[in-house]
């Protein structure tokens, strides 16, 4: 394209743009007012798929046949229903509400930096530590007395410190950052002046965003959500955490994870979200993700996931059956 | 001030004299900011202090669960809450109260790390924040990361039962005024094992004395477990301190050996 043939383009995108963001409320000091309840529910991959390789975006056919194709995809568990396997899964598909669509720029991941859609190599030390994790966890489970995690992978169950953090409704892994994931993908926003609260509705994880200026707490206090402090950048809202307990790891990260996250406002029911890992000691670069949050109509409600938590007795209690049962059959 | 008793006898005197003293009383404590839709501003990090959260009710100090924690875990004394020193308990609830009571070091619900449902978590010894939108006011508190979210106005019920209930507000004056109910019968009012059934109806009323301090009142209505409705009341206080920012408490995993260690590896059958 001639450089003189671009220039109505541009005005025209400008145009575009302006139009859009004329129709972002405002709060009553003139920011973005990002008030209100939000979804980012999708079937977005979070990393691009191997078959999609090269290709950044779907075009609008494409990506009403990739949505298609997943709904025809949904509940795979033609093969195993009526059987015992079928039950001892977690849920099917009536339970998860990913969605049925992707987002709206029809991106093929959630990862957007690197620009192969996928999240860089851990660092050599990462990975040892890691796998190191890994392996002592693979060796006790030759005993006895393990229970299958969401992995898929057995894990320890002498007790409950054993167990994943979201088998202990302890910290569930979309809400720093805040990612979509099989299900409870809603939010509510509640903004002031000074401070932006998300209701998170993933075990009812609070995100809280001091906008006074003030600097993290020392790096001695360790939080599951981390210390967030936000600051406008124009339109966007930029949110700053550092302060993670180690163990909260995100795809990997370790207790220095320094996340960034961008809200920008695109028109009246949409924020585009991105987010920056930044972890030298975990990843061998920075990279970026991005989901689109759109406005949701109804209310919040309250997820009660430890006052109700009988799945942890059930673990911990199957674990032992089998740890009688191996103890019955060499006859001790 | 105690010139100003004695004053009080030449009133133009005591006028004059006193003035000056009832200015700089209040100005110690400033009037409330207000939103910009004009309405007090209770944005911001409080807490009550008191011992409620031990006993409603007027007690002395007493021993607590473990002795090896010495007078840290001693119960400290504290005045009575509750308006006219009684909660008006019907018959076999005030039996359950008591059995409540006896098994405290066990079935109090904050032992668990539960969410402590309304008023409770707002006279825990744990702060919580006020985040005042127009029609929304986010209630997020430090303890089991609870949180309830005032809708302002709406008609819509509860749909559910739930630990924290369903908050509706609206103005009355310079008062928030929250009508609370859909709670289910899990949560207790205190230490001391006073509770409550699914019939709960709590209304709150938030009113800024000044700035720095909201006084703080709740009227506790259930059918099933009081002869008529009660009301408690305390001021509460803003946090001053310069980094004051409320701060994750995510008590479940120190309630976690409580709830199953008998499940763990080694203990009871198996072995």
């Amino acid at each position: 394209m001639t450089q003189w043939k671009s220039v109505p383009l541009v005005l025209a995108a400008t145009a575009v743009f302006a139009i859009a963001q004329s129709k972002v409320p405002r709060a009553a000091d003139g920011h973005p007012d990002f008030s209100g309840i939000w979804t980012n529910a999708s079937i977005t991959p979070f990393e691009r798929p191997a078959d999609l390789a090269g290709k950044e975006f779907l075009t609008e056919q494409e990506a009403t046949a990739y949505e298609r194709s997943h709904l025809r995809n949904v509940d795979k568990r033609d093969d195993i229903k009526g059987t015992n396997a079928d039950v001892t899964l977690a849920y099917n598909d009536a339970w998860w509400d990913r969605g049925t669509r992707l987002f709206s720029t029809r991106r093929t991941s959630i990862v957007i930096d690197p620009s192969d859609g996928r999240v860089p190599p851990l660092t050599a030390e990462r990975k040892r530590q890691l796998q190191m994790i890994a392996d002592a966890r693979r060796q006790r489970c030759e005993q006895p007395g393990c229970g299958v995690e969401n992995s898929g992978i057995l894990g320890p169950a002498d007790g409950p410190e054993d167990r994943p953090l979201m088998e202990r409704c302890l910290s569930f892994g979309n809400v720093v950052p805040m990612i979509s994931t099989a299900y409870n993908n809603n939010y509510e926003i509640v903004q002031t002046p000074n401070f932006i609260g998300i209701d998170v509705e993933m075990v009812h994880q609070m995100r809280r965003i001091p906008l006074d200026g003030s600097p993290h707490i020392a790096s001695s206090a360790r939080f599951w959500a981390g210390d967030s402090r936000g600051r406008w950048e124009g339109d966007t809202l930029v949110v700053d955490t550092t302060n993670f307990r180690p163990e909260a790891a995100f795809r990997g990260s370790d207790g220095n994870l320094h996340l960034i996250e961008r809200l920008t406002p695109v028109d009246a029911d949409s924020i585009r979200y991105q987010f920056t890992v930044d972890d030298p000691t975990a990843f061998t670069k920075q990279w970026t993700g991005e989901l689109m949050f759109v406005k949701s109509k109804g209310f919040l409600y309250e997820y009660a996931c430890h006052e109700g938590n009988e799945g942890m007795s059930g673990i911990l209690s199957a674990a032992r059956a089998d740890e009688r049962k191996a103890a019955a059959k060499s006859g001790r | 001030m105690s010139n100003c008793g004695y004053a009080r006898k030449w009133s133009i005197v005591a006028l004059l004299a006193c003035t000056p003293l009832a200015a700089f009383a209040q100005s110690s404590n400033p009037a409330a900011k207000r939103t910009f839709e004009a309405k007090p501003d209770l944005n911001g990090v409080w807490q009550a202090m008191n011992t409620a959260n031990w006993d409603l009710l007027a007690h002395g100090s007493s021993a607590g669960a473990v002795s090896s924690l010495g007078a840290i875990g001693a119960i400290p004394p504290g005045e009575s809450v509750v308006e006219g020193g009684v909660i008006p308990y019907l018959a076999a609830a005030a039996a359950k109260k008591q059995e409540n009571f006896a098994h405290r070091w066990t079935d109090d619900p904050e032992i668990k790390c539960f969410m402590p449902g309304v008023p409770r978590a707002n006279y825990m010894p744990y702060p919580f924040q006020i985040v005042q939108s127009a029609n929304t006011i986010l209630f997020t508190y430090s303890f089991a990361g609870a949180v309830r979210t005032v809708r302002m106005g709406i008609k819509e019920q509860s749909p559910v039962d739930s630990w924290m209930g369903w908050s509706v507000g609206h103005w009355e004056g310079n008062a928030l005024v929250v009508d609370v109910s859909g709670f289910n019968d899990q949560t207790w009012f205190d230490r001391a094992g006073d509770f409550h059934s699914e019939q709960l109806h709590v209304v709150e009323r938030y009113t800024p004395r000044g700035r720095d301090v909201l006084d703080y009142e709740a009227t506790v209505e259930d059918l099933q477990v009081f002869s008529r409705p009660w009301k408690i009341s305390m001021p509460l206080y803003r946090h001053l301190e310069k980094n004051a920012h409320l701060l994750e408490f995510q008590c479940i995993e120190y309630s976690e050996d409580l709830l199953y260690g008998h499940l763990r590896h080694g203990k009871g059958e198996t072995k």
